[in-house]
């Protein structure tokens, strides 16, 4: 029980939560701040710019390959570099409730490896292997360990370090050999969901999205956040960059997928519909950058076309939520993973 | 090693955000309007007529019109509001999608909608279950019996409250008229099976892992979190913006240069393997090919990062450097990349090669840089870490993106591999030889046995060029570990 505030005391409160206040008007000033300097170099919409683009013709794109090893909710795959292989991770079942969910996986760049991790919070390394039969959780390596759970994990351009998000709210980046933290990234206010990896050729930075709906930008080396946009109306479940570097698109628990320019720092394009109310749970860009594609908790995959805006297809197939959706290093295909089971491979 | 987080485990977890419940609960409240509503008649079920029963083809033709939609759309939208419990089936109770003909289902009572402020616990599923094998022993289905079994394991200090919770409902049912009692079961029996879904069902409500936030509340936001937020928008407020029209013309010219390189929006030649099973596109252009495709050489003219991330158009960029004699540039760029990428515990020894090979007065391979990166370079690398080599990493990557790139692609080395490039002719597979493709499938080389080859190569190369192969060296420091 609280002692009773003596006069000293009750002053010093007082203080406080005027400075507090203060601080919430300046925060408030300084956004407003910052939307009008983004506003004055906004001199044009995408769609204008879009106009003098070639609209695209129909698609047909199948469902090729239907893959049913999980007994369980596909939870997230990852493609190889060799184009053809993937690695999927689920949710592992007992009779009564949900025990381990390896909710994130990678494939290594080598191909040697693969990592992954989930409500262990851990993510753990397991060299493959060419004979079939070695039982690769012999030679496991823990790498990472957060407070919660892992939901997300990336090698960087090499075998040697892992980039992670969790749910404690912060990202990491660790050396697979030693298990060490090389750096850690804190700047969430809630659940870190999904992160992706700079392709440009500087390679230093990565973009996080959370349930505190911000999409973070950061810089791997001095571990500050360096771009953050704050647009969706709910959690942020995947963000994926445009293959130039220079933007990246998110999906969200709000039915929308949103595309953020780096370099203009705002939002450009929003792609939803009034029909589609359910939420995004992963994106992912086609080779050029033209096409988004969208994986739902409604069970479909919406594509978008990416500068004008509009949704070109809409695919059917899966028979419960698609969770993850990852396009082939080659561009040839898309994969996605669903809680009925399956993963299929689109093209 | 631990990573600590400032925010603490508050223990307590919560369902995460469902964003889509009050859209769902305005159509789900549309569709019962009784004059622009679906239709509903009264049906017999078993010996009882229940009222307001409606059929699935009847909601979709309905959603249809409302949302402008295909029927496909509608039928999946029809099923997302099976599967989340605002309609329910009452023949085929388990499976939770939305059928395009007869069949029957009935909206349910918005007691048992689903809400974001509080979800089916285990205590009420326990009194539900014991509630059934009260009204008839052996009634439980297997799932909901091993259900059953656990939860009077782990409720078992409460059994004595569950089982008189389960008495009273049971008498209180028995006082209903028929109609209403059936109506009441089949909505309880709905909204457990969407709540607690047997083993093959689909529920909508079956959510992930639940989150550290709960999103019915604003977080308070701390005194110091305001600090740092401020200080964030001050920087932002600084940093230098481009106009929309440059950044977003340059989305646009990735879009075009790329366009035919899409395989989703141009064919990709010979073909796509995926569509026809035939592999000879991947064939065409693995890491080693002697002669390339007249696209993948395209694609390097596009920007120095695509020549090098290409490990075949960067072999090539290397023949036309030695011809130039001026390889050093890219060896250092590679040498510091293995740096940068590489474990912790090879990092000094890599350092010092660097220096010796590249950056020492007199060094073999000595880059040509200003002074003063020069300067800070070395001072760096008095006390190495992962990114000491940065500065002299960008100024270098820069010299060869703005001159060499350029006369490389202007010169013999480039337009010769351009003639040499092979442009194969499109597949033309009858149905008959794309059913033999598929039949023929195979898996491909093992990407581990690749990886080994690529590193035996690597190493002859170091071998045979002079002065040294740094790259091959630091891979072999790395393996070594």
């Amino acid at each position: 029980m609280r002692s009773p505030l003596t006069p000293e005391m009750a002053t010093q409160e007082v203080q406080l939560n005027e400075t507090l206040a203060h601080l919430k008007t300046e925060s408030e000033t300084l956004k407003t701040k910052l939307e009008e300097e983004r506003a004055k170099l906004h001199d044009v919409e995408l769609h204008q710019v879009a106009e003098k683009v070639e609209g695209l013709g129909q698609f047909v794109m199948k469902t090729r390959r239907t893959l049913k090893g999980h007994g369980n909710k596909v939870l997230c795959m990852d493609w190889c570099k060799d184009k053809r292989r993937i690695v999927s991770s689920s949710q592992e079942h007992a009779v009564t409730m949900p025990c381990t969910w390896v909710m994130a996986c990678a494939y290594a760049p080598s191909g040697c490896a693969v990592a992954c991790g989930g409500l262990d919070n851990k993510c753990s390394v397991y060299p493959l292997s060419l004979d079939k039969n070695e039982n690769l959780a012999a030679k496991k390596k823990s790498v990472a360990m957060h407070t919660n759970y892992l939901s997300a994990c990336s090698f960087t351009n090499s075998d040697m370090q892992i980039l992670t998000s969790s749910g404690d709210g912060t990202c990491a980046l660790w050396d697979v050999e030693s298990g060490q933290l090389l750096q850690s990234f804190h700047g969430h206010a809630a659940d870190v969901l999904c992160l992706d990896l700079a392709p440009s050729e500087t390679g230093n930075t990565f973009v996080s999205g959370g349930c505190d709906k911000k999409a973070n930008v950061w810089d791997m080396r001095s571990g500050q956040c360096i771009q953050s946009f704050e647009t969706h109306e709910s959690d942020i479940n995947s963000v994926r960059y445009y293959p130039s570097g220079d933007a990246f698109a998110s999906g969200s628990d709000d039915a929308t997928c949103r595309l953020y320019d780096l370099r203009a720092d705002r939002e450009v394009a929003i792609y939803s519909k009034e029909s589609i109310i359910f939420g995004v749970s992963s994106v992912d860009f086609s080779l050029s950058g033209r096409l988004l594609f969208g994986g739902y908790n409604d069970y479909t995959i919406n594509v978008w076309d990416v500068l004008k805006g509009t949704r070109v297809s809409i695919l059917f197939g899966h028979e419960n939520r698609v969770s993850t959706l990852r396009v082939s290093p080659d561009g040839t295909a898309f994969c996605t993973g669903s809680w009925d089971h399956t993963l299929r491979i689109w093209a | 090693m631990t990573i600590r987080t400032a925010r603490q485990d508050r223990v307590q977890h919560f369902r995460p955000r469902t964003h889509c419940l009050k859209k769902l609960e305005a159509m789900v409240v549309e569709m019962q309007d009784s004059k622009s509503g679906v239709k509903g008649s009264e049906q017999k079920l078993n010996v009882t007529t229940i009222p307001h029963v409606i059929s699935g083809k009847d909601v979709i033709a309905w959603i249809t019109n409302k949302m402008k939609n295909t029927t496909e759309d509608a039928q999946a939208f029809g099923t997302m509001l099976v599967a989340y419990g605002y309609i329910y089936p009452l023949q085929n109770h388990r499976k939770l999608v939305m059928c395009n003909d007869d069949s029957l289902y009935r909206f349910q009572t918005p007691y048992f909608w689903p809400t974001q402020k509080w979800f089916a616990e285990d205590i009420d599923y326990a009194i539900y279950l014991a509630k059934r094998n009260i009204r008839k022993k052996g009634m439980l289905e297997p799932y909901e019996q091993a259900h059953y079994n656990h939860l009077h394991e782990w409720l078992n200090h409460k059994w004595d409250f569950i089982v008189m919770q389960a008495t009273e409902q049971y008498k209180a049912g028995k006082e209903r008229k028929k109609p209403d009692r059936v109506v009441f079961d089949c909505q309880e029996r709905a909204y457990w099976i969407v709540n607690r879904p047997p083993r093959r069902t689909h529920s909508a409500l079956d959510v992930g892992p639940e989150r550290l936030i709960d999103p019915n509340i604003d977080e308070k936001i701390s005194f110091d979190q305001y600090r740092r937020m401020n200080m964030f928008y001050q920087q932002a407020i600084m940093r230098s913006k481009v106009k929309s029209s440059v950044s977003l013309g340059a989305l646009v010219k990735y879009i075009t240069t790329y366009k035919n390189h899409d395989p989703f929006l141009a064919p990709c030649l010979p073909s796509n393997p995926w569509q026809t099973d035939n592999d000879s596109y991947w064939t065409l252009n693995m890491r080693r090919v002697d002669v390339p495709t007249k696209m993948r050489v395209e694609r390097w003219s596009f920007s120095l990062f695509e020549l090098l991330s290409d490990l075949r158009g960067r072999d090539d960029f290397k023949i036309f450097l030695k011809k130039e004699f001026s390889g050093e540039n890219l060896a250092f760029w590679e040498a510091a990349e293995e740096l940068k990428l590489g474990t912790a515990s090879s990092m000094s020894t890599k350092a010092e090669t660097i220096f010796k090979t590249f950056l020492a007065p007199g060094a073999p391979r000595w880059i040509n840089i200003d002074g003063r990166t020069m300067g800070l370079t070395v001072k760096g690398l008095d006390h190495p870490h992962r990114y000491v080599l940065e500065a002299a990493q960008t100024h270098v990557f820069l010299l060869m993106k703005k001159d060499t790139f350029f006369r490389y692609l202007k010169s013999p080395v480039y337009k010769d591999i351009q003639k040499k490039a092979q442009s194969p002719e499109a597949h033309n597979f009858s149905p008959a030889q794309l059913e033999q493709n598929a039949q023929s499938r195979s898996p491909g080389i093992h990407p581990m046995i690749l990886w080994q080859q690529e590193e035996e190569e690597k190493a002859k190369a170091a071998a045979a060029s002079a002065p040294v192969d740094v790259k091959a060296m630091m891979s072999k420091i790395d393996r070594k570990k």
